[in-house]
């Protein structure tokens, strides 16, 4: 009951974020902000992370296609769609929701609850879209990138340490990563993070704008910001999963 | 003028304002009194539309406000201006930003009719150096001080003011309610301001209405607050010794 309420406040709330921001100019301004302080400044942690998990698949599939049946040039190839179906867009988008997500909430509760919104509503500016349409839009574009600078860092990352410690010989894991690829693997790499995207942007605003009181209920909204960005994403990637790759 | 007619709003079961009619006069200060939690925050907002009442009726000089879309509720709040009792300066921005905000948003001036209307105001409020701070840099009184600077920036016919001198030194507070008059005067504007300070009530009250229990317990003006005999206006306004003792005084 509680969930369903929730959602249909959720919906309002969106009508509300996709409505007329005003002045197209300040509205420019603001998006190149945003695609600076939520995608720029999100490089650095989706990189390192990249790296290492690239590493870590390749030395796993390695560890498990262990069988003498089993060709070599297998794990360049579970690598590669390990990493493009499931861990750039989902793993790294949870990261995302986690970051970003805790930086949305947190930003509109604070000016929720120091009346800073009251102060934007007063000023007869639709506050819900002049503040979150920029950031909605901004992650939209910018998660793309992340996610697909993310992909290639895992891959890269995985052929050094192929180079590295020879567990493979380095032309079978290229060759792997070559092996039977369908560019609409891409697609639904990429439809799944934009749809994140817009699923953490969305629902961290829908909490931040709902604070009510003082710090703690801030503290509060941004964890809930993330958790609730966290499932969505986890329950929407089996929904689209199923409709996209079945 | 802004009128308010039998004014009703309640959160829950928590009947804050119940009935509350009252008239707001152009070039006057008006004040609005009452113990912490009477409402007079909840008040001022709902005249500006930001909480929405259960029933009554709000008009502007004529125009009623409280019937009209969210649309054309903001063409009137481009004439409003608002100092709230926190501040709410924009963190992420300077001191100079904060008042050019509403004329970038809601002009077509440009940037050096903008820098001038700012360095105006700010003289306005003796604050000629504090362009390049942040909110985070600035004390309580230059909190407010830029806050009204910002409230005035588009020349506005309604000016609220939710406790603009709480927390401040007996000295700026008075800098600030003195600030508040001359610009009403000066401009004509119709100008609503809450407070619990008696000083300012003393000072500046024009019009004086005291909310009491969700009602509007009494309205007069500051030579009237000082004879009457209303209960609970009484004990309000005199629960300081030293206002006590200037009643005794002038009796
Ligand atoms: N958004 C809200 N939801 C529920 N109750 C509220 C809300 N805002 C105010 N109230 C309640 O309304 C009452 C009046 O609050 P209000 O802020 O108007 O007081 P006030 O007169 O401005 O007090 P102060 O002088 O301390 O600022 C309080 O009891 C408060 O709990
Ligand atoms: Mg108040």
């Amino acid at each position: 009951m509680k969930l369903i309420r929730g959602i249909g406040l959720y919906m309002q709330m969106l009508r509300r974020f996709f409505s007329n921001p005003g002045q197209k100019r300040i509205f420019r301004n603001r998006m190149i902000n945003e695609l600076y302080i939520l995608g720029v400044q999100s490089l650095p942690i989706i990189l390192i992370i990249s790296a290492f998990i690239g590493g870590v698949s390749v030395i796993q599939t390695s560890f498990n296609v262990d069988g003498p049946l089993t060709p070599k040039i297998m794990v360049g190839f579970v690598t590669r769609q390990i990493i493009i179906l499931e861990f750039a867009p989902t793993m790294l988008c949870l990261i995302l929701a986690g970051k970003v997500g805790s930086l949305i909430a947190s930003e509109i509760g604070t000016m929720k609850v120091t009346e800073q919104v009251d102060a934007l509503e007063l000023m007869g500016i639709n506050s819900a879209a002049y503040l979150m349409l920029p950031k909605i839009l901004a992650a939209m574009f910018f998660f793309p990138v992340l996610i697909v600078l993310g992909a290639g860092v895992s891959l890269i990352s995985g052929y050094f340490v192929v180079a590295f410690s020879q567990i493979i010989p380095l032309q079978d894991y290229v060759e792997g990563l070559m092996l039977d690829f369908r560019p609409f693997t891409l697609t639904y790499m990429m439809v799944k993070t934009i749809v994140f995207a817009f699923l953490i942007t969305t629902i961290s605003g829908f909490f931040g704008y709902n604070t009510r009181g003082g710090a703690l209920e801030v503290g509060q909204a941004s964890t809930k910001a993330v958790v609730n960005s966290s499932i969505a994403i986890i329950v929407i990637n089996l929904v689209l999963t199923q409709l996209m790759l079945v | 003028m802004i009128e308010a007619r039998h004014l009703q709003k309640t959160f829950g079961d928590h009947h804050v304002l119940n009935d509350i009619s009252c008239t707001f006069e152009a070039g006057k200060t008006n004040l609005i009194i009452g113990q912490s939690g009477s409402g007079k925050t909840v008040l001022m907002k709902s005249l500006v539309g930001l909480h929405d009442i259960d029933s009554g009726e709000i008009e502007y000089d004529g125009r009623l406000f409280s019937s009209m879309t969210i649309k054309d509720k903001r063409l009137i709040r481009h004439e409003i201006g608002m100092l709230f009792q926190g501040g709410a300066l924009f963190d992420s921005m300077n001191v100079r930003d904060n008042i050019m905000f509403p004329l970038n948003m809601l002009t077509e001036q440009t940037i050096e009719e903008k820098m001038e209307r700012v360095d105006f105001c700010l003289q306005r409020v003796n604050l000629e150096n504090a362009h390049l701070l942040m909110p985070s840099e600035l004390s309580g009184g230059m909190t407010k001080r830029v806050a009204i600077a910002r409230a005035i920036a588009l020349n506005p016919n309604y000016l609220f003011c939710d406790e603009p001198n709480s927390g401040l030194d007996p000295r700026t507070a008075g800098l600030i309610d003195e600030l508040i008059q001359e610009i009403t005067q000066e401009y004509h504007i119709t100008t609503i301001i809450n407070t619990h300070d008696m000083n300012s009530v003393l000072n500046i009250g024009d019009t004086i209405s005291f909310i009491y229990q969700g009602k509007l317990w009494w309205k007069g003006t500051k030579e009237e607050v000082m004879t009457t005999d209303n209960q609970e206006l009484n004990d309000f306004v005199f629960s300081m010794e030293l206002t006590k003792r200037l009643k005794n005084s002038r009796v």
